[in-house]
């Protein structure tokens, strides 16, 4: 298969969900059960060419990119600049086309998911639109090979994600939801939005390669290698508003107000994780400081949100704390230089992940529909403390959700294991190389913590007792929609995926398929090269997986001891360090302190502006309100007796007239025309007299 | 006299006499089928002034839709079971002199200047092509602002054409 | 002054050129407002305008082809009979509301724009 036919089934594979997306907005409810399948099947017929090409993509041509230009604007020469051509394109790469059999894998079985799941809606074939365009967005991401076209898919998985989080808008917290993710998506955007202009206006071009090129040449933006920091940390900004990094991260749980499908495909798998795919694919013009501004963030990030999904009672809640988490990991690995391990972790917490809310989703529907037998409108279906027992009930979703809680938390045998465990040795290697201690620590830290928040929701819901004993045996397993897709997704959080050896991944296919690229940028601004980095982490691997065992370790038998034996009382713990409790209940206080200082701000200053506007503003004009009114009577007088008299007379020899010309005034058409006529050619003689 | 002038002659005569009727005949009808007559003999005069695609646009415009709508109109309005479509003129005679004194007065600018005139531009080619891309480019504008009058004139005459209650 | 002007339009008539056209259109125009004026009846008028449009477009035409106007003035009249069909199909449907709401169409009864 050549590289042409590569590219353009790539191609058949963006558009066709584009394709859905308009049959479904003008047709879809015309369809039969309307048209769900339709876009079921395309996403499927998708997936399934998706794969075609990553087969063929990785066996036939490993090392070559199959790329597609074609010029779009096309500005000639401008005066002072030179010619400028703005070229459109998309590239599939290794690390494109692994991206897109992922946004396809999660997207069809999300799909199916949804079919069985948001049954009944009122918008139940616009949603299945929305999925359909936001898959395209996504896909324009993954396979653009210029930052135009990649910002015009990121700004469109944007909206995609605001419709979508807004679906039940009806419900008023749920449209909030979607503004604050809109709003605050924003604010990284138009970071990148600079940083990309950066590189506009230095090279001329948005082209990733011809970018990459310009700078290995020697050139830097504005000649200056702070300029040239600054735009790696500018583009990055756009990942910390998509990837809901610190300090933007406060989006995401909010988003969870949309259907639990869409929590699974966007803010879990797919777009949430645009953000680390962009690092990746601007990593190579990252300078040494960039990175790590890129690894703090991460672990930060990494390290709030862990700490917050303990506290937290809301099962989506959580989840969405553990992704930040996670995503938090992903960045956290590329800023070491871990490459490789970073998007690794992306393509493994994608199907876990995915797998987890879906599993979410399977629970909540089961609990609404129990609630909905019992008439009970009040209890939280979400609440992780109206549940417990539910494995008896609902055995596929419990076994596949253990799976994905056991891959999250890393343990031998699974994806997530193989991938965190790269993580943590790339976090080890530059730990050791430049001495920054402080993010291996917090990362394996941050390891054991997910290991006890995942646990402990996976006791809450599905083991010990369930909460009310009347509704216990009205909840039912899914339909096999829902948990077939669940299936699928456990068996793909399986080690034997990604590596044959169940330890190291160094050996998988992953690895080889997606190597770190070269640094583009100044040897003395670069990072630790390729070579010397991967020797350290090869070095660090054995430590790493033994202390990552033994952090996940901990962390689950704490969770067993607090949550299952009772061994430790966590009302207990909670009250002793009540201030720390309510912290992390709190979220850290972030909304509020964002609330506080943006809303607050601006209400701050519009006070201040009232101010100025009844002191001075209003002061100068009352000032100028007298002088006017004494004016005013001096004129009035002048009026009333001179001008008065004037318009007077003025009016009385109008009124002379017009008892005159009234006469003219037949109200007929045909009149009005004669004269009309017959002034034309009195004004024409006078003219020609002239 | 050549070819030329007899053709001209023939379609001014057409042209002249029809209108006189249109003017003067009582009968509507027959108004209305001689202003057909009107148009097909203007649009011979195009053609001899080289005018190849105004002629057949006056043809399909003028007298496959104006008129057409005009006859509409007749036929909408007018009593057709009292067979009243004989209509009436009024002062005429004012009019006659107005309009005596408004072609006397064009007569006179033509008159005075005949002989100024210069020679006919000898260009025999189709004119449609060179139209179109003159409409494309140096006129653009007024293309598109004709364009919105249309559509204005669309929507405005079948809001005003619709049927209305009585009050 | 050599020959009358009798003699002279005698003999300037059967060489056909641009004064030629003016005239037709002078004659079109002049009968144009004549019906505008005279006629009673609403669609009458109408003629009567059409018939000076037409006049006005022979004009430019005329002048196109003899005047060095090149195709500018065919482009005018592209626009004038555009305008022309607008301008039909509108008043068409005054005269329809004014036919509705008078029971007439003659324009000589229809005065309540006096006062």
């Amino acid at each position: 298969m050549s590289s042409e036919t590569l590219i353009h089934l790539s191609l058949a594979v963006l558009l066709l969900p584009l394709a859905g997306f308009v049959l479904m907005m003008f047709f879809g409810r015309k369809l039969p059960r309307q048209g769900d399948w339709l876009a079921t099947g395309i996403s499927t017929v998708a997936l399934l060419i998706s794969l075609v090409v990553l087969y063929q993509k990785l066996t036939v041509m490993p090392g070559q990119e199959a790329v597609l230009n074609f010029p779009w604007i096309n500005m000639h020469n401008l005066p002072g600049i030179g010619p400028i051509t703005i070229v459109l394109g998309v590239g599939l790469d290794n690390l494109a086309a692994i991206m897109m059999v992922v946004v396809m894998i999660i997207s069809a079985l999300v799909h199916w998911f949804s079919i069985g799941y948001m049954e009944g809606d009122v918008r139940y074939s616009r949603y299945f639109g929305y999925l359909g365009l936001f898959t395209f967005s996504m896909l324009t991401i993954v396979l653009s090979n210029n930052l135009f076209l990649l910002y015009a898919g990121w700004e469109l998985v944007g909206i995609c994600s605001y419709l979508l989080i807004g679906h039940w808008y009806e419900k008023k917290s749920a449209s909030n939801a979607g503004i604050k993710a809109f709003i605050t998506n924003r604010i990284g955007d138009f970071g990148f939005l600079l940083g990309m202009l950066i590189f506009f206006t230095t090279f001329h071009t948005f082209g990733l390669k011809e970018i990459f090129a310009g700078l290995q040449s020697g050139t830097l933006p504005y000649g200056s290698e702070g300029w040239m920091t600054a735009a790696g940390v500018l583009i990055f900004c756009g990942a910390v508003g998509k990837s809901a990094q610190f300090p933007l991260h406060v989006w995401l749980p909010d988003a969870m107000e949309g259907p639990t499908p869409v929590s699974a495909l966007i803010h879990a798998a797919t777009m949430v994780a645009a953000g680390v795919y962009l690092i990746a694919r601007t990593f190579p013009l990252m300078t040494a400081e960039a990175l790590l501004v890129i690894a703090y963030i991460g672990v930060i990030t990494a390290f709030i949100s862990a700490t917050i999904a303990i506290a937290q009672n809301d099962i989506k809640k959580v989840l969405a704390y553990s992704t930040i988490s996670q995503l938090g990991y992903m960045v956290m690995g590329l800023g070491v230089g871990a490459y490789t391990a970073g998007f690794f972790h992306l393509v493994t917490h994608a199907m876990f992940k995915a797998g987890l809310f879906l599993g979410s989703g399977s629970v909540i529907h089961a609990m609404h529909h129990a609630l909905h037998e019992q008439h009970d409108h009040h209890t939280d279906a979400q609440d992780i403390r109206n549940m417990g027992g539910l494995r008896e009930r609902m055995p596929v979703t419990f076994w596949t959700f253990l799976m994905f809680t056991l891959a999250i938390s890393g343990v031998p045998l699974t994806s997530g294991f193989l991938s965190k465990d790269e993580i943590l040795a790339g976090t080890l290697a530059f730990g050791g190389m430049t001495g920054h201690v402080v993010v291996p620590i917090v990362a394996f830290l941050v390891a054991g913590l997910t290991a006890f928040y995942m646990f402990r929701l996976v006791i809450l819901t599905f083991l010990g007792k369930h909460q009310d004993a009347a509704r216990f045996p009205m909840v039912h397993e899914t339909r096999w929609v829902m948990t077939v897709p669940l299936i699928i997704l456990a068996v793909l959080s399986f080690f034997a995926f990604y590596s044959v050896n169940p330890f190291n991944a160094s050996s998988g296919w992953i690895a080889h398929a997606v190597q770190r690229p070269e640094s583009v940028v100044p040897a003395s601004l670069a990072a630790a090269d390729r070579e010397t980095f991967g020797e350290a982490l090869h070095h660090e691997h054995g430590l790493a997986m033994v202390l990552s065992l033994l952090v996940a370790g901990i962390g689950i038998l704490v969770a067993f001891a607090t949550y299952y034996w009772k061994r430790i009382s966590a009302e207990d713990i909670a009250h002793r360090f009540a201030p720390v409790h309510r912290l992390l209940l709190n979220k850290w206080g972030f909304d509020d302190l964002y609330n506080a200082a943006v809303i607050g701000g601006t209400i701050a200053f519009s006070r201040m502006l009232r101010w100025f506007d009844n002191m001075i503003i209003d002061g100068a004009v009352n000032g100028t309100g007298w002088l006017t009114r004494g004016t005013s009577f001096v004129s009035g007088k002048f009026d009333t007796i001179v001008v008065d008299g004037l318009v007077n007379l003025i009016a009385y020899l109008s009124g002379f007239a017009g008892l005159v010309f009234r006469k003219f005034q037949t109200g007929k058409v045909q009149t009005y025309i004669f004269f009309a006529v017959g002034s034309m050619l009195v004004l024409y003689f006078v003219f020609r007299m002239v | 006299m050549d070819t030329f002038d007899i053709v001209f002659y023939a379609f001014a005569a057409i042209t002249v006499l029809s209108a006189f009727v249109v003017v003067f005949s009582r009968n509507l009808m027959y108004a209305a089928c001689s202003l057909l007559f009107t148009f097909f003999g203007v649009a011979g005069l195009y053609v001899l002034l080289h005018a190849d695609f105004l002629a057949v646009t006056q043809i399909l415009i003028y007298v496959g839709g104006i008129l057409v709508l005009l006859l509409f109109g007749v036929m909408l309005t007018s009593k057709v079971i009292s067979v009243d479509i004989k209509t009436g003129t009024i002062h005429t005679v004012p009019a006659m002199i107005l309009a005596a004194i408004v072609f006397g007065s064009l007569a006179a600018v033509f008159y005075a200047t005949w002989s100024q005139v210069p020679e006919p531009v000898t260009t025999a080619t189709a004119t449609t092509r060179t139209l179109g891309e003159l409409l494309m480019t140096r006129f653009v504008l007024p293309f598109e602002v004709a364009s919105v009058i249309l559509l204005a004139a669309l929507i405005g005459a079948a809001f005003l054409a619709r049927r209305i209650r009585k009050p | 002054m050599d020959a009358s002007p009798i003699s002279e339009v005698l003999a300037w008539l059967p060489n056909v050129q641009l004064a030629h056209f003016l005239a037709i259109s002078a004659i079109l125009f002049a009968l144009g407002i004549f019906a505008i004026i005279t006629r009673r009846n609403a669609i009458l008028v109408l003629m009567g305008i059409e018939l000076i449009l037409n006049a006005a477009n022979l004009n430019f035409i005329a002048f196109s082809h003899y005047g060095g106007l090149n195709l500018d003035g065919q482009v005018a009249a592209v626009f004038v009979i555009v305008l022309a069909a607008g301008e039909a199909a509108i008043a068409l449907a005054i005269v329809l509301n004014i036919y509705h709401r008078f029971q007439t169409v003659n324009v000589d009864e229809v005065s309540s724009l006096k006062e």
